[in-house]
């Protein structure tokens, strides 16, 4: 006799996180209008547009809850910004048909920089970011608008975004999805297949891309994280057959960035510290 | 005001799925006078009318729970006097979930009150007995565990209140149906997840399997009010239902918006039920076996 033998499978866990883009859809939209218009009475959004896949679909989601004509988006190129991102952000906005403005922040970093000439790529990044940021918050208020976050859940787990810049907007509906999640929702959204099929890029400097900075895909980085997340050790996650090399990497880069996802370390003296003892919802 | 319970076989029943403002009790009793008016004003009226947990006050409080919560008789007396202004002396049970400050000691509690003949009364305060303290949740940093899960004589037959977690315990259901109720009134705010299912959150699928399971082992209809909106990101899930005794959904709210949901207990249904599938007279049968089984890990008899 030679029976059938059915046995557990990994194959699930290796193949990633799935998402069902219809209902994280409706669940998007309804969180951009509760807390934007219920909880704040705020109509309008303010997005970064980079001409990457994130930017765009937290675009076309704030477009679906608040109309398009509610949603501002700017391109904030810098002197070596890649020309390909401005087409590319344009594509977005045809398509969706919000609000659209290019600032260029060349002579802002430029005015800080020229007094730092070492200051290396990384560095230079940095101020770059957090100059767009400054501008995004700034012609919030010129608009009475809220600046809507596109950090993803992998960046945010890789700690690949600079602090105090990407992370600063009050609301932020990609942060729990996972890379490879949001580029499903973006197909789903329709956003323009040009932005799905590139390689995503911080475009900080000429032929960067992410998976080359991190020195993983997204769809194997994503794939342990979402396991590693549930609790496994790095020999279970081995067991279940990912490469101990990358499973190190994520593991590595998750264990050293935890400060970037918390608020300022804040030294305790009293029995009321704020987030300590004195705990109040953000909603309240 | 001198109850009769005389319960009745069938009636009609209303589920105010609500969207609380974030700690603005009064504006949220507001709201519900106004869900309460249109109960009565655009279909049968109901005999009994549940409310989510938390309600009047939205779920997740911190530290802010000691600023809200009230004494059970103040607020039976604020849902009464906002039922009246909304619908006269017209007679009701009202179930509602609120926090309960109880002389200092704090409670995520569920008061049943009956109203009508120009007064109103407490018929029941259960006080959840599960405080979910993991994860997204923090109860029991800020409350006090229910000791009790008591089922309670209405108007309408016998009940148990289970909030929330209460009712993922399958042990709770049984006993509140081996006490004897007829229905369950589950008032919830659940913070939904899981998005890779066919056509609903992956907490919303599981949440109906509990409560079809629940009512179709024990025979009883399950009344469940579940809160709506976000709250700081996490979304809770509405989805309210009434589901009959042989776990068949009778209806269900949508998961995200305030609404209304009409439903209709037949105890002549949890009848039949019981008969066609006798499980709980089984279990009554076979109970005291269980329980004198001395490997549970249960309460031997006095405290020395």
């Amino acid at each position: 006799m030679n029976l059938l033998e059915i046995r557990p499978s990994y194959e699930a866990a290796l193949r990633g996180p799935r998402i069902n883009p219809e209902i994280a859809t409706r669940w998007l939209v309804a969180f951009l209008r509760d807390e934007l218009i219920e909880r704040r009475g705020i109509r309008r959004a303010v997005v970064g547009l980079s001409g990457g896949v994130d930017s765009a679909v937290t675009a076309s989601l704030c477009a679906r809850a608040l109309g398009a004509e509610n949603v501002y988006a700017f391109r904030l190129p810098y002197a070596t910004s890649s020309p390909a991102s401005l087409a590319d952000a344009q594509l977005v906005v045809d398509a969706l048909g919000i609000n659209c403005r290019t600032i260029e922040i060349t002579a802002a970093v430029d005015g800080y920089l020229q007094f730092e000439p070492d200051a290396d790529a990384r560095r230079r990044g940095n101020v770059m970011a957090r100059t767009r940021m400054l501008v995004l918050f700034d012609q919030s208020a010129k608009l009475d608008a809220l600046p809507i976050g596109t950090g993803n859940k992998t960046e945010r787990l890789l700690g690949y975004f600079t602090w105090h810049a990407d992370d600063t907007p009050p609301l932020n509906p990609l942060g729990d999805l996972f890379k490879t999640q949001v580029w499903e929702l973006a197909r789903f959204l329709g956003v323009p297949t040009p932005l799905i099929d590139k390689a995503p890029s911080a475009d900080l400097e000429a032929n960067q891309t992410d998976e080359g900075d991190l020195g993983i895909t997204y769809a194997r980085a994503d794939a342990i994280l979402d396991q590693l997340l549930l609790g496994y050790a790095d020999a279970q996650l081995i067991e279940r057959g990912f490469d101990s090399s990358d499973v190190a990497l994520v593991r590595r880069r998750v264990d050293s960035t935890h400060w970037k996802r918390h608020l300022p370390t804040t030294a305790m003296l009293t029995n009321t510290a704020i987030n300590e003892f004195y705990l109040r919802p953000v909603d309240f | 005001m001198e109850p009769t319970i005389n319960a009745r076989d069938a009636f009609d029943v209303a589920i105010v799925q609500v969207k609380p403002s974030k700690g603005r009790y009064a504006e949220n009793l507001a709201r519900i006078g106004e869900a309460f008016a249109q109960v009565v004003g655009d279909g049968p009226a109901p005999a009994l009318v549940v409310l989510p947990e938390a309600a009047t006050t939205g779920y997740f409080l911190e530290g802010a729970v000691y600023e809200l919560a009230r004494s059970a008789r103040a607020f039976a007396d604020d849902l009464a006097r906002t039922w009246r202004a909304a619908c006269g002396d017209r007679t009701v049970e009202l179930c509602c979930g609120f926090y309960e400050n109880d002389g200092g000691t704090y409670y995520n509690s569920a008061l049943y009150l009956r109203v009508g003949g120009g007064a109103h009364e407490i018929v029941h305060v259960h006080r959840k007995m599960f405080l979910p303290t993991y994860g997204v949740f923090d109860e029991e940093r800020f409350l006090s565990r229910g000791r009790r899960l008591q089922t309670f004589d209405t108007m309408l037959g016998r009940a148990a209140i289970l909030i929330c977690e209460d009712v993922w315990h399958a042990i709770m259901p049984t006993i509140a149906a081996i006490k004897g109720a007829r229905f369950l009134i589950v008032p919830s705010a659940a913070p939904g997840r899981g998005i890779d299912g066919e056509a609903e959150l992956g907490s919303v699928a599981h949440w109906r399997e509990i409560l079809r399971a629940t009512a179709c082992e024990h025979g009883l209809y399950v009344l469940y009010a579940g809160l709506t909106g976000f709250e700081g990101g996490k979304g809770m899930t509405g989805s309210s239902c009434v589901i009959d005794p042989r776990g068949n959904v009778q209806v269900q709210a949508p998961e995200i918006g305030a609404c209304v949901v009409r439903g209709r207990i037949d105890l002549r249904e949890a009848d039949l039920a019981r008969a066609s599938l006798p499980l709980l007279g089984d279990l009554n049968a076979v109970l005291p076996d269980l329980l004198l089984d001395d490997e549970l890990p249960l309460p031997t008899g006095r405290a020395q």
